[in-house]
């Protein structure tokens, strides 16, 4: 062999290794038992990509407690229609959380509210506002099996984003490459999925409609199950998500010798379920009938509105944020829907008197960034 | 007993690798030697162990006894008898008794004056046992990522941990290994069917020789590897087939962590697609 040939060859080999040792981790890595010992039942984890990923998941600090007592925002500020029964103190309190939670830092209480009147509803952040609040007290409320006593803030979807850097619209098209027929929802690989060549959009079927996602016969050997494979890669595509969103693997939820049987699953497969079914139901429930109400720039190809899946809120933890609580510094406002306010045993105040405490807020939200800068970027 | 008409060659003295004349013996038609000791010693011994073993355990059924490793709080300590030290012995015993039989091959091949083909292609199957119960425990770790001792139990263990990279077909070493062994049953059917046939002529016919056998596969498909050949061809798919099962059991973990359809993102990264 020539030298030239020699070096060519070393050149290749080189290439090649580093082509391939390009997409390795390496020792040492950290792992989570959660089965019997020798069951397999392990979760793997490369330390130096948690760290990372930590500094994604911290919470910001929370808004200095209110005044106790004060009159009712609904009776002092108008067209306040979710935290109407909130003091003013709450409520102002509640709103700076949120500014900092979802508004772009340099557009503040503007993101939502129109110039200084800020009753005004023709800005259409502040009508899908007021519904994600009404979202977010509905989970916390109602959706305890799977939140727990956790529930969820503004926070753990938006993380300082007007938009959830996870959110899904449905596949463009059915097309194979070359148009050479249908491609079954499948091939697109995508980052929701694992970048598997399994069906990349397996939301729309379960998360948005109701489709079974069970397809392993009651038997051991078929004895009239119709299900096929095809239909198990879209519950496999579904699953791999919810992996994905996770950061945990299939034997989190599953102890694999047998997928379907809940005698054998570990704990954290009933708390999914609930997840399931409440992404399906927020998706019906507030996203779909928020529809008309976002520009056309906000939506996706087809034209539907932006929904929610297992990432929106995990963004690949085990539990959001790592399991913090942030509910707990604003449970008056988003556990749960807020009664309304008691009729005011006094005089209502004028409607020219209710002006000033809101210019008063706009004065006040211009701290709201300041507070904003103590959460990660 | 009667002698078979190779075992002229085969008893004869010398070739040990340990023990000189001391255990250069027969038992019946069986070479011993010192590693055919060591072999019975360890086979033994770890058979008993896990008798013992079934015997601590919730059942006689043989397809569910189980000796299950450590618990991975352990690390590479040593765990009580009953909470996977057990499996720690037998797997010491285990490699000592493949090791040994793997030598004693060694020793006859010396007898036979042959290479050491058989007790290299052995050691390829250690080598991947000793792979998944050492290699990689010790790379992640912990003892408890070995796999346990039982029929149904090791099977679970396997599903498990190919579960735990989400879906184990996208493993590029699994891919190989799974072509090879595909490649390698494919190349014995041939050859078997071939050889078969060629000594099993139709009645009045006389048995067919090379020349035939060339010529079948020369006529299917264009080529034949030849009676010398097919079995290096056999070797080499066989052991590319372990040696690439070893490699994607211990990139699982130790150098991924992840799922293994993601690991493709460098293919779907390249600049060249459009």
């Amino acid at each position: 062999m020539s030298t030239t040939a020699r070096k060519l060859n070393v050149a290749a080999a080189l290439a090649l290794a580093a082509l391939v040792t390009a997409g390795c981790e390496r020792p040492p890595v950290d792992e989570v038992q959660h089965g019997y010992r020798g069951t397999g039942m392990v979760q793997m984890y490369n330390p130096r990509v948690v760290a990372e990923q930590a500094t994604h998941n911290v919470v910001p600090a929370a808004q200095p407690a209110a005044a106790e007592g004060g009159p009712s925002a609904g009776t002092v500020y108008q067209n306040v229609k979710v935290l109407g029964g909130l003091s003013v103190g709450e409520f102002s309190r509640t709103m700076l959380a949120i500014t900092a939670w979802v508004a772009p830092k340099e557009q503040g209480c503007a993101y939502c509210h129109e110039g200084a009147n800020f009753a005004d509803d023709s800005k259409y952040t502040k009508v899908v506002a007021r519904k994600m609040l009404q979202m977010t007290q509905k989970i916390n409320a109602d959706w305890k099996p799977h939140v727990q006593a956790t529930g969820v803030t503004c926070y753990t979807c938006h993380r300082g984003k007007p938009v959830p850097e996870y959110v899904w619209f449905k596949d463009v098209d059915n097309t194979a490459a070359g148009g050479l027929g249908n491609r079954a929802g499948q091939n697109r690989s995508t980052a929701a999925i694992n970048g598997a060549s399994l069906p990349s959009d397996p939301f729309t079927p379960f998360l948005l409609g109701a489709e079974p996602i069970r397809f392993t016969g009651a038997t051991a050997l078929p004895t009239g199950n119709r299900k096929s494979i095809k239909q198990a890669e879209w519950t496999f595509a579904l699953m791999t998500h919810m992996s994905q969103g996770l950061g945990v693997n299939c034997t989190y939820c599953h102890n694999s010798r047998a997928f379907n049987d809940w005698s054998q699953s570990p704990p954290q497969r009933a708390v999914a379920w609930h997840g399931i079914r409440m992404a399906r139901a927020l998706n019906n429930e507030f996203m779909v009938p928020l529809t008309e109400v976002f520009p056309a720039d906000r939506k996706g190809p087809l034209g539907d509105v932006a929904k929610l899946n297992c990432a929106t809120c995990h963004q690949g933890a085990y539990k959001p944020l790592y399991g913090a609580s942030m509910l707990k510094d604003y449970v008056t406002a988003l556990a749960a829907p807020v009664a309304a306010a008691p009729p005011p045993a006094e005089a209502v105040p004028a409607e020219g008197e209710a002006a000033p405490p809101a210019a008063a807020e706009t004065s006040s939200t211009g701290d709201a960034s300041p507070n904003g800068a103590g959460q990660p970027g | 007993m009667a002698m078979l008409s190779f075992e002229r060659k085969y008893r004869v003295r010398g070739g040990t690798l340990l023990g000189g004349d001391l255990f250069d013996f027969w038992v019946g038609p069986f070479y011993v030697g010192f590693f055919g000791v060591t072999t019975a010693f360890f086979a033994a011994l770890g058979t008993a162990l896990i008798v013992y073993g079934a015997s601590l355990g919730p059942t006689w059924n043989i397809w569910q006894i189980s000796i299950a490793p450590p618990d991975l709080s352990y690390g590479l300590g040593i765990a009580p008898l009953a909470q996977g030290g057990l499996w720690q012995i037998i797997t010491v015993c285990a490699l000592g008794a493949f090791v040994s039989w793997a030598l004693r091959e060694v020793e006859i091949c010396r007898k036979l004056g042959m290479g050491y083909h058989v007790p290299f292609a052995f050691s390829f199957a250690i080598l991947a046992y000793f792979t998944l119960v050492v290699v990689r425990p010790v790379l992640l770790g912990a003892w408890g990522h070995g796999f346990p001792y039982g029929i149904l139990s090791h099977l679970d263990w396997v599903s498990n941990t190919g579960y735990q990279y989400l879906h184990f077909h996208y493993n590029p070493a699994h891919m190989l290994a799974i072509t090879f062994f595909f490649a390698t049953t494919l190349a014995l059917s041939l050859h078997g069917s071939l050889i078969l046939s060629a000594t099993n002529p139709r009645k009045g016919e006389p048995v067919k020789t090379a020349e035939h056998e060339n010529t079948l596969f020369r006529d299917i498909i264009g080529y034949s590897i030849g009676a010398l050949g097919i079995h290096r061809l056999g070797l080499f798919l066989a052991l590319n087939a372990v040696f690439w099962s070893a490699v994607c059991i211990v990139i699982s973990g130790p150098f991924w962590t992840h799922g293994w359809p993601e690991w493709w993102s460098w293919w779907l990264n390249l600049p060249i697609w459009g």
